[in-house]
């Protein structure tokens, strides 16, 4: 019996996980839909390589902050929290800079140039922390860091193939359509703007779509005259 | 180590170079989200470019100090503080320079709004809420950087305080510019979807691509 309940427990805690996981991705995804950490999403995206390899370096901090500052969330006075992450977040951003300049092409390192060290600045992880990881357990901040990193990561590539293949029409390098006419203005700054100011458009309508779909297919059924005898007496 | 020669024109090519050329918000991506989130009134984008600017030169100045008398070797400038605890071949730098530069922002942030509140209280009414959002500024910790490592050449002293007030004036412009328009796009009958912020980057697209317009006027070094 109080087994069976435990394994009950068991699973709706891995639902749970699950659905924190996902919550990231979706619902709450930190580019389209809190519209956080802007700078990075659009300053490097010119092509998928770079997108990724930010996204990357990106997830790997949120991460290994989020666990660490949930595993200090209890030493960690009130007053000075925010020092106190920024710390922590500092420290795994270095490390991550000095890992992708060993261990990268210098060609990319040289595009995500200072961007890499602005990780330390990046709204995203900051707001992990103060909204989430300060307040749950280790597993579940993991979780948590995992799903939104994710969703940053389909982001920034959605956005940095748009770019690529409309800028330079390619895609990780290969070329895609022969003939087209790249339209540079695409990879350089103007295009940025333009391309999230357009996909963030095109995501509040499809949000707004599924609000209002179930109520649009929701056919209400005629009262019978029997249902209306029953009422009034 | 070189340094630039001080002399009018650069510190004019510097000013051109950051404000229209290079524009912090248009063309580097540095300060979107208080580009975005506080450019719906062209007061409060007044007030938050100014205090933006005002960090910002300081930053640069206690930064470029740091750079040099602290974290780079001492056989390189001759002149590391620390070198006889660290020995005059250990560079700081690599290690040291992400943590320090926002712990010297997080601080600065934090003296400038004490010393306003206390001494210049009419300029802290204006200026106050905006304070604490400069410390997750990328604005800030941009210029730190690109004062102290993005060039080959490091810039001296004038140079990069006034590199620094400069970046903080286009970013200034830019807020002032930006919450003009979206006066404007606030008055408009657009779609639910694209109210907002989705309008606002694509009037920022079509300023950007009006910047790029003084691309030519001088080269960047």
């Amino acid at each position: 019996m109080s087994r069976c309940r435990a394994r009950g427990n068991a699973e709706r805690m891995r639902v749970d996980h699950f659905k924190e996981f996902t919550r990231g991705i979706l619902k709450e995804n930190p580019v389209f839909v809190l519209v956080l950490g802007l700078c990075p999403t659009l300053a490097v995206t010119v092509s998928l390589v770079n997108g990724f390899w930010m996204a990357v370096a990106t997830t790997s901090v949120l991460v290994c902050s989020n666990i660490i500052i949930s595993c200090l969330r209890r030493v960690i006075p009130q007053e000075i929290r925010i020092p106190c992450f920024i710390v922590v977040i500092a420290s795994f951003v270095t490390m991550a800079d000095l890992t992708m300049q060993a261990y990268l092409p210098e060609g990319i390192n040289r595009a995500l140039g200072i961007f890499i060290p602005l990780i330390v600045v990046n709204c995203v992880i900051l707001g992990r922390a103060e909204a989430y990881a300060a307040k749950h357990s280790v597993v579940r901040s993991l979780v948590d860091g995992l799903g939104t990193g994710l969703g940053f990561l389909l982001a920034l590539l959605l956005i940095s193939g748009v770019r690529e293949l409309t800028g330079s029409g390619t895609l990780l390098g290969l070329q895609i359509a022969r003939g087209y006419q790249p339209a540079y203005i695409m990879v350089m700054a103007p295009g940025a703007f333009l391309v999230m100011g357009l996909l963030l458009a095109f995501f509040n309508a499809l949000r707004a779509r599924r609000q209002v779909m179930p109520h649009a297919f929701e056919i209400e059924r005629p009262v019978t005259s029997t249902e209306l005898k029953k009422e009034s007496a | 180590m070189q340094e630039y020669t001080v002399d009018m024109g650069s510190f004019f090519a510097i000013l051109i170079s950051m404000v229209f050329v290079s524009n912090f918000v248009l063309a580097r991506f540095l300060g979107l989200c208080p580009f975005i989130g506080v450019t719906k009134r062209t007061d409060s984008a007044f007030g938050m470019g100014m205090a933006v600017t005002f960090v910002m030169t300081l930053a640069s100045a206690v930064t470029w100090l740091i750079h040099r008398y602290v974290l780079l070797a001492h056989s390189v400038t001759g002149a590391n503080i620390f070198v006889r605890f660290i020995g005059p071949e250990t560079s700081l730098e690599p290690v040291l320079r992400t943590i320090s530069y926002i712990l010297v922002i997080a601080t600065l942030v934090q003296l400038v709004e004490m010393f306003l509140k206390k001494s210049v209280p009419a300029l802290y009414q204006s200026l106050g809420i905006f304070l604490p959002l400069i410390t997750t500024n990328c604005a800030v910790l941009g210029v730190a950087l690109l004062n102290t490592t993005a060039t080959e050449e490091v810039l001296t002293f004038p140079a990069a305080v006034f590199q620094g007030f400069c970046a903080g004036l286009g970013f200034l412009v830019v807020m002032i510019l930006m919450s003009g328009i979206r006066e404007r796009l606030e008055v408009l009958d657009l779609p639910e979807a694209v109210k907002g912020i989705p309008i606002a980057l694509v009037a920022t697209a079509l300023m950007a691509l009006a910047f790029t317009g003084f691309g030519g006027l001088i080269t960047v070094p």
